[in-house]
């Protein structure tokens, strides 16, 4: 049965004549577990997919259901618990509260949950285990690097152990070596049963993907298997 | 990590800014309770000096007839070949409601006398009460016995009179045992003997021409007191001694109010101050609110980091400024009231006062940038996704 189902979903920005097309009538379905990835060329779509799939960029028309929860007939604040409660968000430039230690940006989604003081840090300290973080809690995202800032991310939206973990182009801004580190770290969180999908422009990474969707000018044109991704 | 540790964390990562809208709330705080305090210390001021004025309730007989002046004041009608006061009837006056605010009574017999070619004003008093009546009184020589006088400094000068000297008054020999200093009111004309000796000499036995009363006035509801006297003694007019102390209570009550207005705007500097700074600081955090949201916080929870940004602050201006306030005026009474001791009383009201102030004018002027904070989109906030 599938996980998270997108019907004929549009997005628009603008209104009548002027309005552009950023996703123009998109269907899929993702199982539980599943490890998918989108590509696509810059201003494909796939950015305003992810938005959509993470409850914060309405559609136009079509519908998203996720758990079979219709999240857009959600108001704006029960979207905010869904988010909360069913995804985990990895960003491209990290978006680490500069200011907050290595730990405190882990433990920011428990931040508002009811948990004792002691709970909480041992699920950061869990987190921070899972992504290899241990000894460097106490940082600033200030001193550490980016190989380390994106295992921050990761341990952050991932804590609160969500089902699915949503990441726009995770390896962007990192070397190849430290690409495959945080690749393997996925497949690792998706081996553990957690839906992951994944923005990426890179073929490579997009080789850790079970399925890969792939749009080009807000359309979807094609399904690829893991196989033929790697090729 | 708490919504608690995350505004924390931000005021210490923006020292300036929070030292800014302190420094703004800090200015608004201490002026108003500087003021407030420097009034607060006047109004005790002459509340104590309205205390040590002596009487401030006269006791007169009910006429229309005369006017006299006495004490520097103008006060009502005095007949004193037609109405007076029973003396037994001034014991009513201590049945009245406020009647331990009553520090004093003090009768009075007023009569003309000839004292070698003079004629003069002779009081007949009560010198132990007019020991709290009279405070200004300082007397060279002894309290009179019974065939004694003590004269103002004028009169003694006038009638060239010193201590021991004996004068006539009516057949009946007195003696001067002592002269006040000048006092610069009426006393310094008169001539002053024991209330009984005045009463045989103008043969007014059991009968006086006025009281004076020390009411205690602090806290003393001064005019209920008038009325309260009134009714026990109808046929009596009971009046207020409030003209010294009226121009200039009335002065500070218009400072007050001019002051409080001062305050008001004051305030409402500090308070945009506030709400600048708090708009740009929300400004700044698009991206981190954005992060918020997107991990799920609601629109309550952005409101509450910047309203717990707005109160720590706050309330912490809300005590520097009671203390600065403290301090100015302090120095505001030494410059402007020399005759002030400076001293002003802690007052735990006012403190409070000054942080629930401090608080409700933070948190006011930063619901508009919480309000603006709170609705971020978030995938606009963030422009990752």
């Amino acid at each position: 049965m599938s996980y998270i189902v997108a019907d004929n979903l549009v997005k628009k920005y603008g209104e009548g004549e002027t309005a552009v097309s950023a996703v123009d009538g998109i269907s899929f379905k993702i199982k539980e577990g599943e490890f998918v990835g989108i590509m696509g060329e810059s201003g494909a779509g796939k950015s305003t997919i992810l938005g959509m799939l993470g409850a914060m960029n309405a559609p136009t028309s079509g519908s998203l259901l996720v758990a079979d929860i219709d999240i857009y007939s959600l108001g704006q604040e029960q979207r905010a618990d869904f988010r909360r409660e069913f995804l985990g968000f990895v960003f491209q430039s990290f978006h680490l509260v500069s200011y907050l230690t290595v730990i405190e940006n882990i433990m920011l989604p428990l931040a508002i949950i009811k948990a004792g003081k002691k709970k909480k840090r041992e699920m950061a300290e869990e987190a921070m285990n899972q992504v290899g973080l241990s000894g460097k809690a106490h940082r600033l995202p200030s001193q550490i690097s980016g190989g380390e800032k994106e295992r921050v991310a990761i341990a952050r939206s991932i804590v609160n152990e969500p089902p699915v973990l949503l990441a726009d182009e995770p390896t962007g801004n990192l070397d190849t070596k430290t690409t495959r580190g945080i690749m393997e770290l996925f497949g690792r969180l998706n081996q553990g049963g957690m839906t992951v999908i994944m923005v990426t422009h890179s073929p490579d990474c997009a080789g850790y993907a079970q399925r890969i969707i792939k749009v080009s000018d807000g359309k979807l044109v094609g399904y690829y298997s893991k196989k033929y991704a790697n090729a | 990590m708490t919504l608690k540790t995350i505004s924390i964390r931000n005021l210490l990562r923006r020292k300036g800014k929070a030292g800014f809208v302190l420094a703004g709330l800090v200015v608004g705080v201490s002026t108003v309770v500087g003021i407030l305090s420097f009034v607060e210390a006047m109004t005790s001021d002459i509340n104590h000096k309205l205390e040590q004025y002596g009487a401030n309730i006269l006791i007169v007989p009910r006429t229309e007839n005369l006017a006299l002046s006495y004490g520097g004041l103008t006060l009502g009608g005095v007949s004193f070949e037609m109405q007076e006061i029973q003396e037994q009837e001034l014991t009513r006056v201590s049945t009245i409601k406020n009647s331990k605010n009553i520090a004093a009574l003090g009768p009075l017999v007023l009569g003309v006398v000839h004292v070698g070619t003079h004629k003069a004003l002779m009081a007949g008093v009560d010198f132990k009460a007019a020991r709290i009546l009279k405070p200004w009184w300082h007397l060279k020589g002894t309290v009179p016995e019974e065939n004694g006088v003590i004269l103002g400094a004028e009169s003694a000068r006038i009638l060239n009179l010193g201590i021991g000297d004996r004068i006539a008054i009516r057949n009946k020999k007195l003696v001067v045992s002592g002269v006040l200093q000048s006092t610069g009111s009426q006393d310094d004309q008169l001539i002053f003997t024991r209330l009984v000796t005045a009463q045989s000499i103008f043969n007014k036995n059991g009968r006086i021409s006025m009281a004076e009363v020390a009411a205690l006035c602090k806290d003393c509801p001064i005019d209920a007191m008038v009325k309260q006297i009134s009714d026990v003694l109808p046929g009596a007019k009971v009046m207020a001694i409030q003209q010294v102390v009226k121009s200039r209570m009335e002065t500070l009550a218009q400072f007050k109010k001019f002051s409080f207005g001062i305050s008001g705007v004051i305030l409402l500097i500090g308070s945009l101050v506030v709400l600048v700074t708090m708009m740009g600081s929300v400004r700044e955090r698009t991206d981190e609110i954005g992060i918020f949201r997107a991990i799920g916080f609601r629109k309550r929870h952005i409101m509450g980091i910047v309203f717990m940004e707005a109160a720590i602050v706050s309330g912490l201006a809300g005590i520097i400024g009671y203390f600065a306030g403290f301090g100015v005026a302090k120095a505001a009474l030494k410059v402007f009231s020399e005759n002030h001791s400076g001293h002003i009383p802690f007052s735990i009201e006012l403190a409070v006062g000054a942080v629930v102030t401090a608080l409700i004018v933070g948190l006011i002027s930063s619901a508009y940038p919480a309000v603006m904070a709170s609705r971020l989109d978030p995938n606009e906030a963030l422009r990752s996704l």
